[in-house]
Formats: C-alpha cells, sequence, structure tokens
C-alpha cells in the first residue's frame, strides 16, 4: 500500500490490565478452583493425608443435608434459614424505614431542616467496624448489669435484670436490629440520590392534578426508584449472605446455635476441630452457587436497555460506513 | 409567584387554607419526632461507650447509664496497659500500614485498569469487562478455603502482604472508575497528548490521573474504610498477636480477663471507634455524597 502503518494502540490495554490480571487470577481464580477441588476430595485433619478424590465425590455435599442422628435437619441447612432468616428480618424495616426518610428529604413542599446532619447521623453506625459495634452491644446487653438492663430497670419496664443472652429470639432480634440500624442511614442515601434523580416536572404535573403526597409516594417516586431499591436488595442480600462478624462477636453464633450463619459454619467447620476442610469446601461452593444466582438475576433486572439498543445503532453505522467505503 | 398564591387563597374558602396549614404542621412534627428518635439511636451507643470510658468498673456496676463522664480515664489506661492483651499501638499500626497500602494499590490500579478498558480496543475487553461484573460481588467467604490452605502450604500465614497484595485487583472500583471516565474523559485530550509524543504510560500518570482525581479520593476513602474494618480474613490469616490488625485487638476483649473490668472494655471500643468517628466527622460530606455516586451509577 505505501501508506505509514499506524501505531497500533490496542497492545497497551493489555498491557495496562496485566497487574490486574495477574492478581485476580493468583488470589481470585485460583482460591475458587482450589476451594471447587477440595469439596471433592478427603482433605481433612490438622495435617491432612495425600489430596484424593473421594469414591462418591458427591460425599461431602451429601453430608451436609444429610438429617442427625436425632432427626432434626443438618447444621449446614439450619444455618441457611437462620442466615435468611436474620437478613429477611432486618431487610424488609430496613427499606422501609430508607423509603421513608427519603420521600420525607426530597418532599418538595416540607423542606425539612438539618438534613445534613441527620444523614451524617443515620449513616455514622455504618462506618464503625463491625467489631467494635457487636462487642460494643455486648457490652451494652450486659447481664446483670449493662446499660440497657439499667435503663430498663430505671424506666421500671422490668424488675429483674434479663439475659438477653440466654434467649434464642432475643440473640437473633438484636442481630438483626444491629444488621438494620447499621445499614439504613447507607439505603436511605442511595435512595434520595434517585429520588431527585426523578424529572422535577412529573411531580409538579401530579401536584397540579391534586395528587396526595401519598398518592405522588406511591405512583411516581416508588416505580421510579425500583431499579435502584433491586440495587439495594442484591448487594444487601449478597452482604446478608455472608454475615460474618456481627453473630460471631455478639453471640458466637449462640446460644444453642441460634445465630450460627452460613459463615459462621464454614468457619467453625474448617478452623476448628477436626478442621473438615473438604467438607467446608463443599458449602462454600453451595453459597458461590446462591450468590451467583442473585447476581445474574440483579444483572438481568437491571441491564441498560437504552445502552443495549444504541450498541446495536452504533454497530450498523458502522457497517454502513464500511460499505460506503468500498463503495468509493 | 407569591402574590399569585396569596390571590389563590384569598379566593378560596379559609378552610382549605388552614387545613392544609394544620396538615403540613403535623407531617413535620411527625418528621422531627421520628428523625430525633433515630438520631438518638445511632448516637446513644457511642456516646455511652465514651462516658463509660472514663468511668470506673465500680460506678458502671452500680449504674452503666451515665450522661456525666467520671474521673477513671487514667485508671482504665493504666489497667488495660497492664492487662497487656489488648494492645492498641500494635493494632493501629498493623491497621494502619495495611490499609494506607491497599488503598493505595486499589485506586492506582483500578485506575489503570479502567482506563485500559475505556481507552484502548483490545479483542478480550468485554470478556474481561463481564468477568469484572460477574466477580465484583464475590464476598472473601467463599473463596476462604481454597485461600486459606493455599497461603498455609506456602507458609503465607501471618505475613501482611497476603493482605495487601489482592488489593490490585479490585472489580468494584474498576466498575466505579471505568463509569467515571466515561463520563470525565474525552479522548481528544489522549490524542493531543500522543501527537507532542508522550509515551502511552506517561500519559496516563501526568493526564488521566489528574482528570480522575475526585473519583480516586472518594474510592480510597472506601477502601481504606473497607480494609481498616475488615475481620474475616485477617482472623483466618493471622495467628500472632504481633500481626493482628484493630478488629482482631477488639475481638480480644471479649476474653475472660476482661469480664469484670467493664470500664477497660469501653476504654479499648472508644479507642478503636473515635479514630474512625474524628475522619469520618471530618470528611463526612465527601462520604455521604460518595455513597450515592457510587450506587446509583452501578
Amino acid at each position: 500500500m505505501g501508506k505509514k502503518k499506524l501505531v497500533n494502540y490496542s497492545k497497551y490495554g493489555y498491557l495496562f490490565a496485566i497487574p490486574f490480571i495477574l492478581t485476580f487470577l493468583v488470589f481470585t481464580l485460583y482460591p475458587i478452583c482450589y476451594t471447587l477441588i477440595l469439596g471433592f476430595t478427603n482433605q481433612e485433619g490438622a495435617i491432612p493425608p495425600k489430596l484424593k478424590f473421594l469414591k462418591d465425590p458427591l460425599e461431602n455435599f451429601k453430608y451436609l443435608f444429610k438429617k442427625r442422628s436425632s432427626g432434626s435437619m443438618s447444621f449446614f441447612l439450619e444455618s441457611l434459614i437462620t442466615t435468611a432468616r436474620i437478613w429477611i428480618i432486618n431487610f424488609i424495616p430496613q427499606l422501609t424505614l430508607a423509603l421513608l426518610l427519603s420521600a420525607w428529604f426530597t418532599d418538595n413542599r416540607v423542606k425539612v431542616r438539618g438534613q445534613g446532619f441527620f444523614k451524617v447521623v443515620f449513616y455514622l453506625p455504618n462506618i464503625i467496624t463491625a467489631a467494635t459495634i457487636a462487642i460494643l452491644f455486648k457490652q451494652l446487653f450486659g447481664y446483670p448489669q449493662g446499660p440497657i438492663n439499667d435503663l430498663l430497670k430505671n424506666l421500671h419496664l422490668i424488675k429483674k435484670a434479663y439475659n438477653f443472652a440466654l434467649s434464642k429470639t432475643a440473640t437473633r432480634a438484636i442481630i438483626e436490629f444491629i444488621q438494620c440500624w447499621q445499614w439504613y442511614g447507607s439505603t436511605m442515601i442511595t435512595l434520595i440520590a434517585a429520588v431527585i434523580g426523578i424529572n422535577p416536572e412529573i411531580f409538579e404535573a401530579a401536584e397540579i392534578d391534586g395528587a396526595t403526597r401519598w398518592r405522588k409516594f406511591w405512583s411516581i417516586t416508588l416505580p421510579s426508584v425500583r431499579p435502584i431499591m433491586l440495587f439495594t436488595l442484591v448487594t444487601s442480600l449478597i452482604g446478608g449472605l455472608s454475615m460474618f462478624d456481627i453473630p460471631q462477636l455478639f453471640a458466637t453464633g449462640g446460644p444453642d446455635r441460634a445465630s450460627t450463619t452460613i459463615a459462621i459454619y464454614i468457619y467453625n467447620t474448617a478452623m476448628k476441630k477436626p478442621y473438615k476442610y473438604n467438607r467446608a469446601a463443599a458449602a462454600s461452593i453451595l453459597l458461590f452457587i446462591i450468590i451467583v444466582t442473585c447476581s445474574s438475576l440483579l444483572f438481568y433486572f437491571m441491564r441498560d436497555k437504552d445502552a443495549a439498543k444504541m450498541k446495536k445503532l452504533k454497530k450498523q453505522e458502522i457497517k454502513r460506513a464500511k460499505l460506503a467505503q468500498k463503495g468509493a | 409567584m407569591a402574590t399569585n398564591d396569596e390571590v389563590m387563597l384569598s379566593k378560596k374558602p379559609e378552610k382549605i387554607g388552614t387545613s392544609r396549614k394544620r396538615d403540613s404542621i403535623i407531617f413535620k412534627t411527625v418528621i422531627y419526632v421520628v428523625c430525633t428518635i433515630l438520631a438518638v439511636l445511632s448516637l446513644w451507643p457511642f456516646i455511652c461507650m465514651m462516658v463509660n470510658s472514663t468511668r470506673s468498673s465500680i460506678q458502671i456496676m452500680s449504674n452503666a447509664v451515665s450522661l456525666i463522664p467520671g474521673k477513671s480515664l487514667m485508671k482504665n489506661i493504666n489497667i488495660l496497659k497492664d492487662l497487656k492483651t489488648f494492645d492498641a499501638m500494635t493494632g493501629l499500626k498493623n491497621s494502619f500500614i495495611i490499609s494506607a497500602s491497599v488503598t493505595v494499590l486499589t485506586v492506582y490500579f483500578s485506575s489503570l485498569t479502567a482506563y485500559a478498558i475505556y481507552a484502548y480496543d483490545w479483542k478480550l475487553k468485554n470478556a474481561f469487562f463481564a468477568l469484572i461484573m460477574g466477580i465484583m460481588m464475590l464476598p472473601g467467604t467463599v473463596t476462604m478455603i481454597g485461600f486459606y490452605r493455599t497461603c498455609y502450604q506456602l507458609h503465607l500465614t501471618d505475613n501482611k502482604l497476603i493482605l495487601i497484595l489482592p488489593a490490585i485487583a479490585a472489580p468494584m472500583t474498576v466498575f466505579f472508575m471505568k463509569q467515571y471516565l466515561e463520563g470525565a474523559l474525552s479522548m481528544e485530550i489522549v490524542e493531543s497528548a500522543r501527537i507532542d509524543g508522550a509515551s502511552e504510560f506517561r500519559t496516563f500518570n501526568t493526564i488521566v490521573l489528574p482528570i480522575m482525581k475526585p473519583a480516586m479520593a472518594t474510592q480510597a476513602i472506601f477502601s481504606f474504610v473497607g480494609s481498616w474494618n475488615s475481620f474475616f480474613l485477617p482472623l483466618i490469616l493471622f495467628n500472632k498477636q504481633k500481626n493482628y490488625t484493630m478488629p482482631l485487638m477488639v475481638s480480644l476483649l471479649n476474653g475472660d480477663i476482661y469480664k469484670t473490668e467493664f470500664g477497660c472494655v469501653y476504654l479499648g471500643l472508644t479507642v478503636t471507634a473515635l479514630p474512625l468517628i474524628i475522619i469520618y466527622l471530618l470528611l463526612s460530606k465527601y462520604i455521604v455524597s460518595g455513597i450515592a455516586l457510587g450506587s446509583v451509577k452501578g
């Protein structure tokens, strides 16, 4: 052709992505694969035997679902239900509260003063180390002496100190409260940004039509923030499924396994005697499958339909341009 | 507008105007009452913690709820030092080394990776980006067993680098950075740098990075806090107490020797929470706006 060759920049794309790719391969992909393999092997005990696949490759998985000798459900399923329960009971009030507050803070008729202060204060618990919060609450709910017991006694709500740590329901309720308390501020701020993004003209039009506050919330705000709500839902679900710090440090998974989440189950199985790495790996794989299913659902619902259309149009345009060039 | 409203109001029967006003006052009162209750709920545990850290264990035993600070702060500090289990200085030092390195690596390499996706056309680019989206949400719990066994076999447990190096690949940050680049960087700037003869790597460091500063600041805050607060990974990877990060140090306060030393436990908690509270109050403007930025784009 005789033309001067253009500089090919694409190699820099590979070059700049290499650190990420290498780190990803070593610290994420390899551990995932290794975990996957371990789930089918005989690796257990403080000094595990030579790595061998089990005769029945699904033995570890079967164990996870096998009923206990007492006839009650397996520890794994029990922890799965506990996790789901703690998450749901924390998430419903969390989302309700966040929605309510975001509707209040964005109301164009009633300007709430001190919004900045409230936002900062509501988000505060989220920034503090979960480990610190768990132990702080353990102190607050202390027995026989503790701030909550003293407070309830001073208010004459109870006569004798109550031992929260012995009650399954109370322990779970406190963990659910902590989760909700730590996260509603974050959810609220996300939702406020979404509500602000709604075209104000829609609200104005509704007001001219005489829509009530409730009607505006129900018919405009809620449908508009649905994608963001879904995003919050799934990120919260994934965070909830791997909940560890608070139930572990607040109640060490107790009393009587009432707050043993999947993460605590995996941790106890692998890191405590008799060190069943294979069984813990199998549980991790199941958790992984649950999480991947949830994430893909998220991306299915959240996919940007407009962007996909634009991409298609762009491709067609490029094709047309190429054809035109050939013609010329 | 105001005069218009007044005309409208004067024309309407007075009842509607007053009932609307009353409605608005009730509405406002409800909002302030609920918000005040929530604010008290958010603050009270921390105030209680700080006040009790200045009171002696005997005072706390007789009445644990007080808003008046006591005089036993020095005594509690000495007890905490004497018991020698909870070592705040070591915890702070380790946490700071790890979190600062993690932040630098995450922010720099995520920007670089995002730029690689944004600015260049390469064959596997789309597959690579899809992969990043796919693993973005993966929690450490899932890979923990394989990660721990590998580190154990390679004798890498109790090595700070094992918590620092993985920060180079932070999918969530890459995703955020790429979103930011799409809005902030036009390729014309890059082209003109090329014409001036700057190398690609130099262009990134001297032209692209300064443009990304606002996004880098937000991501730096979140990755620092995330790393500082992380408990699960250090728990399984660190056995020696000299390597303990702050959350691991805190977990020691659950130990039996602190069972009756209430003032001392509250003090330990305060020591771990106070730096975060102060940093948060100083940076709250950026943090609060950053949360919204990060999520709405997702």
